[in-house]
């Protein structure tokens, strides 16, 4: 319908060009020009009107080819190939099954200090839970353990006096040797002394088939398992009552040396599965898998073989893995509806909690960056502590830690613990000095988009990046920037200046509740004026949370 | 870091001179990238920053500021019938058009940095750097001969209202260097418009002007050609008989492609050999520092094609209507003459001034494109239109975003 009622526009519009271009050269005083303007006008009509029939044939043809039943997206009917076809890179053959979807925009930041493909088992003493790792947790929760307690895996170490129903366990059986207080007697951390080996709590889990969503949801938040789970749009623990519209996963990193995802699921490939099916009795949706569909990726991808999940392929730079860009590409959120996101490792941990009954913190963690010497992948448990990780590293001597990827992770400092949902912990060399005429001249390459470095002459290159802010903060000048670095259709410029004047109507109609910090990560990273992105979206985000 | 603790110990203090702290913080931050890193939000940071950007769009000008000076000279003898090819006289040339940009590029940077160095202290932040283009983009659109008091008037103007009344770099509606333009050509128009300001050094430009030279001429320059043994300047040349200081576009005006042909050639035009601002004529140069921006992504490529669209239809369409001989010229003839090219590679491609969105800057370029040729085709009293129309296409901006903003607001709030 659609098709036809377009295809009939453009040949009014080309019988309205032919009329006023006649009129035109009746117009016109010298002859052979009259002539060369009436050839060319016939010969664009001309294509005009075999294009308009060309276009009219094959939307008959592909609705002819949905009445037998031949998906549309997948294999093109029309008669001519497509344009974009013809210029954008193929789906691998792998992706068959399931949506693929390539994005343009984006960018991959290559850094030194990939991890090297192989797994050792940590040696951790201490473990520490934060509650401020959970956002909306009130300052002072309800502790219900003591210093010298000994406590199991899955023992229930707070909870937030708001809602205590939903329970925080700890990671690992030990005694607790800590409980650190930080300002005004709020809880800074909880630290636990592991056990030699790990001794855990045995849950009473209801049986799948056969309970209702309420029973579930109740063992959940008793067992520290609904803690797993982030509620978008504000990231926060979400409460027992809210039922999400459908639960994103996404399979694959593609931040500056994030973790290999077949890494840290190996061996758990069984309870991710049943992590899955008991997510998909909790939305009133569905479960969708985040693929990665790059060309570069291997094609024997574990999670492309799950089953009671939608599947979705996708390929671009960074962030195309982000899970917020699946969300928007698959289901965008709209105003006061609410999607649940989850790490791949916390799956696995929930599915573990229904096979086994016991609460398995396990997590593997990528150790990265150009100021350690063996970037590696090491297994441990949540709330590791991050000196223990580092114990057989050695490590420059101006270097800062951080807890996730360069673009989205928390500082943090060697003797601190890895937070609640990471899987890499990256150290990188503090660029804390002057550099004379380091604007004009760099020395040492750095990272960039910009086509003022010869960056893309070598697009491999990988490259030692350090703190150093580059530039001091200005107020916006380069616009387009921030679009090209988003793949959804978002005007962010836009949006973060709606955030400055506290537009509220604004910036819901912008999409600011399609974003988390993460996605705009790239944009601040490439931002000319040193504008801090992360943090006006988080503000944002925190008027709109007060408004609802 | 000896030479950064040598600095910092002339440091001024913040409290008791802000003016003279905010002037040793601009040439610090010049000299030294700080050693600020990041905190709170991404860790590492892209290696551009405002300084780099600015730094290169003021590189793409470099071409068009040495052919520019040279063109002051050749144009300057050439119009007294003296060292008619190009490169004949050039250290004459050479002299003469230093002696006339120096002070205008001089006075442009002391009048602007010493209000933007100004306004910072009274507000307590960083010198911005969004002086370093405009000031860097006004010498080339003045004339040569323009006079220093009423530069430096206009620079005033379009610094203090136009860009610190709106709150200084990156929140100015309207293109800085084109307000400085604007300001001479609504008070001091004599200045600005006509046959007899593009060429400097007479009296007067038609019969009985003659050329007159200052001390830098006679006493300091003609002393170093004397001593090596080349021309000198020499004082009372009378202009050409015939000669008009004509541009192109001018003749244009008067009849029409045919009559400035009769003048000029197109590779003159091309090549930039003609009378006009100091910085718009060489188009191969232009074209040049725009294939730079492009390539370094500095500026929009969107927003020049656009203008180039908007050029080629309102030049068909004007062409098709054909009743004044000014209005048969072709696109192509368009854009060698007057400041077409100039203006949409340097002046329109403003991030700041132009519309944020994507498809905003095509609607953009087309409407500059339209307006811009219409001003200057069929506009009685003043045959350029260029400023004009990024002025008024400056102001309507806002609201190219705002439509497309509002139809992806429409979208979304539909889709819920």
């Amino acid at each position: 319908m659609n098709q036809e009622f377009y295809i009939s526009n453009r040949l009014k519009l080309a019988s309205l060009l032919i009329l006023s271009s006649t009129m035109l050269n009746a117009q016109s005083t010298s002859n052979s020009d009259g002539d060369l303007m009436l050839y060319s006008v016939i010969t664009v009509s001309v294509i005009l009107v075999l294009w308009a029939l060309s276009s009219v044939a094959s939307s008959l043809m592909k609705n002819e080819a949905a009445k037998y039943g031949i998906d549309p997206e997948t294999t093109n009917m029309g008669i001519t190939p497509g344009i974009s076809d013809l210029f954008t890179a193929k789906r691998p053959s792998f992706t068959k099954e399931g949506s693929y979807k390539s994005f343009a925009k984006g960018y991959n930041i290559k850094l030194k200090g990939d991890a090297k493909l192989e797994v050792t088992q940590a040696s951790v003493d201490r473990y520490g839970v934060r509650p401020a790792d959970f956002r909306g947790m009130s300052p002072i929760p309800k502790v219900e353990v003591e210093v010298g307690q000994d406590v199991q895996a899955g023992d229930i170490l707070f909870y937030d006096k708001k809602r205590p129903e939903t329970k925080y366990v700890s990671p690992v059986s030990g005694e607790i040797i800590e409980i650190n207080r930080g300002e005004k007697r709020s809880i800074a951390n909880i630290i636990i002394l592991a056990d030699k080996k790990n001794s855990f709590k045995n849950f009473d889990v209801p049986s799948l088939d056969q309970c209702d969503r309420a029973t579930l949801i109740a063992f959940m938040a008793e067992s520290g398992l609904l803690a797993c789970i982030n509620e978008r749009p504000f990231d926060v623990v979400p409460s027992i009552d809210s039922v999400p519209d459908n639960v994103f996963i996404s399979t694959f990193d593609t931040a500056p040396l994030a973790p290999d995802s077949k890494m840290l699921i190996a061996g758990r490939e069984i309870a991710f599965q049943k992590g899955i099916d008991v997510l998909a009795k909790l939305t009133k949706g569905k479960v969708h898998l985040g693929l990665d569909g790059r060309a570069s990726s291997s094609s024997d991808n574990v999670f492309a073989l799950m089953s009671n999940v939608e599947k979705h392929w996708f390929a671009g730079a960074h962030p195309a893995g982000n899970v917020g860009i699946h969300i928007h590409h698959t289901a965008p959120i709209k105003v006061n509806s609410k999607v649940w996101t989850l790490e791949v490792q916390d799956v696995a941990t929930i599915g573990d909690m229904f096979l086994s009954h016991e609460y398995h913190a396990d997590r593997v963690v990528a150790l990265v960056g150009n100021e350690i010497s063996n970037p590696s992948y090491i297994k441990t448990y949540k709330g590791a502590s991050i000196s223990d990780l580092l114990k057989n590293q050695k490590i420059g001597e101006n270097a800062r830690f951080i807890d996730g990827d360069v673009l989205s992770g928390k500082q943090c400092d060697i003797g601190g613990f890895i937070s609640d949902k990471t899987d890499q912990v990256t150290v990188i060399s503090e660029g804390n000095d002057f550099e004379m005429f380091g604007w004009l001249v760099p020395i040492n390459p750095r990272p960039s988009i910009s086509g003022t470095f010869p960056n893309f002459l070598y697009p491999n290159f990988k490259f030692e990046a350090n703190t150093n802010m580059h530039g001091e903060n200005r107020a916006f000048v380069e616009t387009g920037q921030y679009e090209s670095m988003l793949p959804m259709d978002i005007y962010p410029q836009h949006l973060m200046k709606a955030i400055m004047a506290q537009d509220i109507e604004r910036m819901e109609g912008l999409g600011l509740t399609e974003l988390s910090e993460e996605d705009v990560a790239l944009c601040e990273f490439v931002c000319t004026s040193k504008t801090p992105v992360q943090s006006i979206v988080r503000k944002g985000l925190d008027m709109l949370e007060e408004q609802s | 870091m000896g030479l950064v603790d040598t600095f910092k110990k002339i440091e001024p203090d913040k409290k008791k001179s802000p003016f003279l702290h905010t002037a040793y913080d601009a040439f610090f931050t010049f000299l030294f990238t700080p050693d600020t890193v990041t905190k709170g939000g991404v860790h590492i940071r892209d290696g551009m920053d405002l300084k780099r950007l600015m730094v290169h769009v003021v590189l793409a000008m470099q071409l068009c500021y040495v052919f520019g000076t040279y063109n002051i000279g050749h144009q300057h003898f050439v119009a007294s019938g003296q060292y008619m090819e190009i490169l004949d006289g050039f250290h004459l040339k050479l002299a003469f058009g230093l002696i006339q940009l120096l002070p205008i590029f001089i006075v442009t940077h002391v009048v602007g940095l010493g209000i933007e160095f100004y306004f910072a202290a009274k507000k307590g932040h960083a010198v911005e750097e969004g002086f370093l283009v405009s000031g860097a983009l006004i010498p080339l659109i003045m004339p040569p001969d323009i006079p220093l008091w009423i530069l430096g008037l206009s620079v005033a103007f379009a610094v203090i209202i136009g860009k610190e009344a709106f709150g200084g770099t990156g929140m100015n509606i309207w293109n800085i260097a084109l307000l400085a333009r604007v300001f001479v050509f609504f008070a001091y128009p004599t200045t600005i418009a006509g046959d007899e300001v593009w060429v400097a050094g007479y009296s007067k430009l038609s019969e009985g002007g003659v050329s007159h030279y200052n001390w830098f001429h006679t006493g300091m320059f003609n002393s170093l050609f004397d001593w090596l043994g080349l021309d000198a300047f020499r004082a009372g040349a009378a202009v050409a008989d015939g000669y008009s200081g004509a541009t192109p576009l001018s003749l244009a005006y008067q009849g029409g492609w045919e009559k400035v042909t009769t003048v000029y050639s197109p590779t003159q035009m091309m090549w930039g050999a003609i009378p006009g601002s100091i910085g718009e004529t060489n188009k191969v140069f232009i074209a040049l520092g725009a294939l730079f921006l492009i390539v370094t992504k500095v500026a929009s490529w969107r927003i020049m094609a656009g203008t180039i669209i908007g050029l080629i239809g309102t030049s068909y369409l004007l062409n098709a209507i054909g009743s004044t001989p000014f209005m048969t010229v072709s696109w192509v003839e368009h854009m060698l003459i007057g400041s077409f090219l100039f203006a949409i590679v340097f002046m329109a491609t403003d991030p700041v001034t132009a519309s944020g969105t994507n498809k905003g800057k095509w609607i953009y370029g087309i409407l500059i494109g339209f307006i811009g040729l219409v001003i200057r085709v069929l506009n009685p009293a003043y045959p350029e239109g260029w400023m004009l129309a990024i002025l008024f296409v400056n102001t309507f901006s806002p609201t190219i975003d705002h439509f497309i903003l509002e139809a992806n607001i429409k979208k979304r709030l539909s889709r819920a």
